[in-house]
């Protein structure tokens, strides 16, 4: 089942790549891999028991290289399965919004689908060879995808995005291979559930090199300047799955790995970690005001709110020691999945804007509403949420992380309360400068969303809507996941 | 000399005739192209002929055929260094298609010594005593100086070729200085037979057992260091490695690697096993000493050959940390990690700086430099040559799911296993720092402007050099299993 999920699109992709010819039926063969793909995704979602207290589901072990006992072994969690679906749903977005690609199209589907499988990978992998393996097997279609078919200093962005993430796991890599010197293991759940015992070095260092991988990939401040270049170099479809999912390899990393494996590290520098995520919503959220690109505003504005799955993590830590705290971390798995939907469908309707207005500079928007207002509708719906207007996903995953994090730290998250206030500004502002006011004559022309447009639109805000009113299809999923790591901080 | 003997030496026999045969054919044939054909196809038979002795020695009950009055062997071990050695060449003979036509008037000599180089380093696997282990190791390498200093059009060959032919010399006259303080201590050149006296003569506290014996090995590590081109023995491998025709550095670097480590293997483990715990410390000094100054002094190379040159000095480095690992440090589980993770290394490597090498032998060719900064854009003149160069040097660096990585986690959790800690932590330190000037080639093809955007031509023999090359690094990162296997049997003879 796992299996099928992960490699169906990197199936698909050796399909096309060998056999389909004509642009159309690439479209569509990637397509119908997308949907099945999302199909299996839900199917799985539905056949997971919530009721089982805690361990993984629908595991598949194998032996893989027997000398270092590393596994194939995959497994879901109430933590890693949203994840999946989402990765499945906005890998389905990402299709739809590349229809209109034109430029070699049989090998841009190609590497759209082996990302997909690289970052499902990640979030289902349960042995840390195969985990490291995914995690850099995302970085030569992004690379590809953004260097090739993105817009502006292209090339420079694509190599940013690698080197920052390589960077990462290049400390990663040292982590890991601490942890199997030390206790001659590579699988993570036995590590996790087990505990590390003592390692061959300073378990705060190890603590750190994953902490420093995964903060990249998150991003944190100060460490997040590749996040704007990339998102805005990278064509849409791209710029969707790296907001939607590619951030969400950091948090899931933080979550699993840095608080599972070292909860008495994590509570040590639960300080430290919330003063980091403070600084990222801040800041931010300052800098998207100083932006007059509509998609670098979204990039930075993914900076500030990924600062608030941060909070959430570090509340967990901050807790007085044997309080168990676990309000906040669920609110930033909840915002990791809602921040997805949002932002992927943010990015999505810059696409469409910058294809038809030609510009993406915000003075030379303006007036777009009554030309275009299906999409100013869903426009506005995506901004609304993402400023966490309840009855939105975001309302609901914000409002945890503060309710969480207010027990332990009362200062800093006012702090970081301020950031939604400014989301609010900066949304509103340029959802008025570009969508509203006066019409422009240069924008005579330009039509409204197509059929197919539309596909992505209302699945994300279907999944944006439902989120918002009914959570606990989520919540429940991800308790039940993050149960036993937020046990391990107990007495 | 029986008829076993002379079926025990078949694939070794074979070599030589194929290389003399084309020496003789180069004088009949206009077209010089079929050298290198009948070449490829020559070396079936001594293949054929290991896979026969592969499994005659398998059915052997001691895993063991030995001739020649004791100073040939043949078991897994030396077998695994035919297969090794017979597969570089064929890879290396099809890559060098292309490249042969700027040896106008030596095409045949050209093939011919590196069969007759390769002759000697399967010796070289293959046997037991000192004297034919000299022997041996000279018919290695002097074919190679002639070969360095092939490329006449370019002065900086025949400088090469004089400065290794010296310095080889040098070598020889010091390993031979060492291996007659063994004689004069043992009275034997034979290395079980060493092994027997060393062992039943050894004082305690004396480093070695006895200091005749102590002087000797130091100057063997000396001799042999030279060939591994480890650290402080590599001066000579940077000058050589620039000025040597591409296909010859690369062919050194594997295959004269791979000899070099099969010798000191095989004489180390059997004939000083006694007293492995002192000259274990010896070769982990030289282990961190070769990498650190392999990686450091790589990091100011401008030439992507002496890049490589220093490169492979640390890749020295790295493997001496498997000889250093030896059994009886190992307070528990399999003694013989260490030795089983230079045989992976081993092939690991030769797989991927040959791909690394075929690479830059192609743009090298046509760019007609070998600066780094003029690889500039590669990636748009000839994306799958960059491609394979930068999976490459990304398997140096020993990042899964390469070759590299599988071999560096081999290694080095052989020293974790065996108490030399530290020893890993400066191999995953210089690692990390290799990687810098590994990544650098890759920024510099993936990230500059092209000077011009003309493609880089290559032929059909050679793309299948690189391709084999960059599937064997592929494969042996992510199923390692079967040359795992391989290299554990070769290793049982010579580690009991």
């Amino acid at each position: 089942m796992l299996s099928a999920i992960v490699f169906l699109p990197l199936a698909g992709a050796i399909i096309i790549g060998l056999l389909v010819r004509p642009a159309r039926w690439v479209r569509y063969v990637a397509a119908t891999v997308a949907v099945a793909d999302l199909a299996l995704a839900i199917w799985a979602f539905v056949l997971f028991d919530t009721s089982v207290p805690q361990g993984l589901q629908m595991v598949e072990r194998a032996d893989w290289i027997s000398a270092f006992r590393i596994q194939y072994f995959l497994g879901v969690d109430g933590l890693s399965m949203p994840l999946v679906l989402l990765t499945a749903l906005l890998g389905m977005c990402a299709v739809f919004a590349s229809w209109h690609i034109q430029e070699r199209v049989r090998e841009y589907f190609v590497w759209l689908l082996v990302l997909q499988t690289a970052v499902t990978g990640v979030f289902v992998a349960q042995d840390f060879i195969l985990f490291f393996i995914f995690w850099e097997m995302e970085l030569v279609p992004m690379y590809l995808l953004i260097s090739v078919w993105g817009t502006g200093r292209r090339e420079n962005s694509a190599m940013k995005f690698v080197a920052f993430t390589f960077l990462g796991s290049a400390f990663m890599l040292a982590a890991i291979l601490v942890v199997f010197f030390s206790v001659h293991s590579f699988d993570m759940e036995a590590l996790a559930t087990a505990g590390l015992g003592r390692l061959l070095v300073p378990t705060r260092v190890v603590f750190l090199f994953f902490f420093l991988a995964f903060a990249i990939k998150l991003p944190v401040w100060p460490v997040h300047t590749w996040l704007p270049d990339a998102h805005t170099d990278a064509p849409t479809a791209v710029s969707v799955m790296l907001a939607g999912v590619l951030l969400k390899m950091g948090g899931y990393g933080l979550i699993r790995i840095n608080l599972g494996m070292f909860p008495q590290e994590a509570a040590t520098l639960g300080g430290p970690m919330m003063a980091l995520a403070v600084i990222s919503v801040l800041y931010g959220a300052m800098v998207v005001f100083r932006q007059s690109d509509l998609k670098r505003l979204v990039a930075y504005s993914s900076v500030s709110h990924m600062g608030f799955v941060l909070l959430g993590i570090s509340s967990v830590g901050a807790a007085a020691r044997g309080v168990l705290n676990p309000v906040g971390l669920n609110g930033a798995a909840l915002q990791m999945f809602s921040h997805g939907v949002i932002t992927g469908l943010l990015f999505l309707l810059v696409g469409l804007v910058y294809e038809r207005a030609h510009t993406r500079h915000i003075p030379h928007l303006g007036g777009l509403a009554s030309r275009m207002p299906f999409i100013a509708t869903v426009f506005l719906i995506a901004g609304l949420a993402s400023l966490g207007l309840p009855a939105t996903s975001g309302f609901v995953a914000e409002f945890l992380v503060f309710v969480g994090t207010f027990r332990v730290a009362a200062w800093p998250t006012a702090l970081a309360a301020f950031g939604v206030v400014l989301a609010a500004g900066y949304i509103l502002w340029m959802i008025e400068r570009s969508l509203f006011g006066p019409q422009v004559a240069r924008h005579e022309g330009v039509t409204d969303a197509s059929l197919v447009d539309a596909v992505p639109m209302v699945a994300l805000v279907i999944a944006i809507v439902a989120v918002g009113l009914y959570p606990a299809v989520l919540t429940n999923v991800f308790s039940a996941g993050l149960g036993p790591i937020i046990a391990r901080f107990g007495p | 000399m029986t008829v076993h003997d002379i079926y025990l030496l078949s694939p070794e026999l074979a070599l030589v005739a194929l290389g003399l045969a084309i020496v003789l054919l180069d004088l009949v044939v206009q077209r010089k192209g079929v050298l290198g054909a009948v070449a490829l196809v020559g070396l079936v038979v001594p293949f054929a002929l290991s896979i026969l002795l592969w499994g005659d020695v398998h059915a052997e009950p001691t895993e063991t055929l030995s001739g020649l009055f004791g100073t040939l062997v043949v078991d897994k071990f030396a077998l695994f260094f035919k297969f090794l050695v017979l597969g570089i060449v064929a890879l290396l003979v099809l890559a060098s298609t292309d490249y042969v036509s700027k040896l106008s008037r030596s095409q045949g000599e050209y093939y011919a010594l590196i069969l007759l180089s390769a002759t000697g380093m399967m010796l070289l696997a293959a046997t037991t005593d000192l004297i034919a282990i000299y022997v041996a190791l000279e018919l290695a390498s002097l074919p190679v100086a002639a070969l360095i200093a092939m490329l006449h059009t370019d002065p900086r060959s025949p400088e090469a070729g004089i400065k290794f032919l010296l310095l080889s010399a040098m070598s020889s006259a010091i390993l031979l200085y060492g291996m007659a303080f063994i004689y004069g201590f043992t009275g034997s050149t034979k290395l079980p037979v060493i092994a027997h006296l060393i062992s039943s003569t050894a004082t305690p506290g004396v480093p070695l057992g006895a200091y005749p014996v102590l002087l000797g090995v130091v100057l063997v590590v000396a001799g042999f260091g030279f060939k591994l081109s480890a650290a402080p023995f590599h001066m000579w491998t940077p000058d050589v490695y620039e000025g040597a025709p591409t296909p010859i550095t690369a062919f050194l670097s594997v295959a004269s690697k791979a000899a070099a480590f099969a010798v000191t293997l095989r004489v180390f483990y059997v004939a000083f096993e006694g007293v492995s715990l002192d000259w274990a410390l010896l070769f982990a000094a030289l282990s961190a000493l070769s990498m650190t100054v392999g990686n450091v002094v790589a990091i100011a190379q401008s030439n992507i050959k002496r890049l490589l040159g220093y490169s492979t000095i640390a890749h020295a480095g790295y493997m001496l940390v498997g000889v250093a690992a030896i059994a009886a440090r190992a307070p528990a589980g399999d003694g013989s990690l260490g030795p089983q993770g230079v045989l992976f290394y081993l092939g690991a490597y030769a797989a991927t700086n040959l791909a690394a090498f075929f690479a830059v032998i192609a743009v090298c060719n046509k760019i007609g430099s070998e600066r780094i900064e003029d690889f500039a854009g590669m990636a748009r003149r000839a994306p799958w040559l960059a491609g394979v160069l930068a999976f490459a040097l990304v398997s140096l660096t020993g990042i899964p799911p390469t070759a590299g990585f599988m071999g560096k986690l081999f290694l080095f959790s052989a020293a974790v296993d065996t108490g030399l800690l530290w020893l890993a932590v400066v191999g995953v330190v210089n690692s990390v720092v290799s990687a810098y000037y590994y990544l650098r080639v890759v920024k510099v093809m993936y990230l500059q402007p092209p000077p011009s955007e003309e493609q880089v031509p290559s032929s059909v023999p050679f793309r299948a050099a690189l391709a084999v090359a960059a599937i064997g690094v592929l494969v042996l990162g992510v199923l390692p299993g079967p040359l795992l296997d391989v290299a554990r049997a070769a290793v049982a003879t010579i580690v009991p």
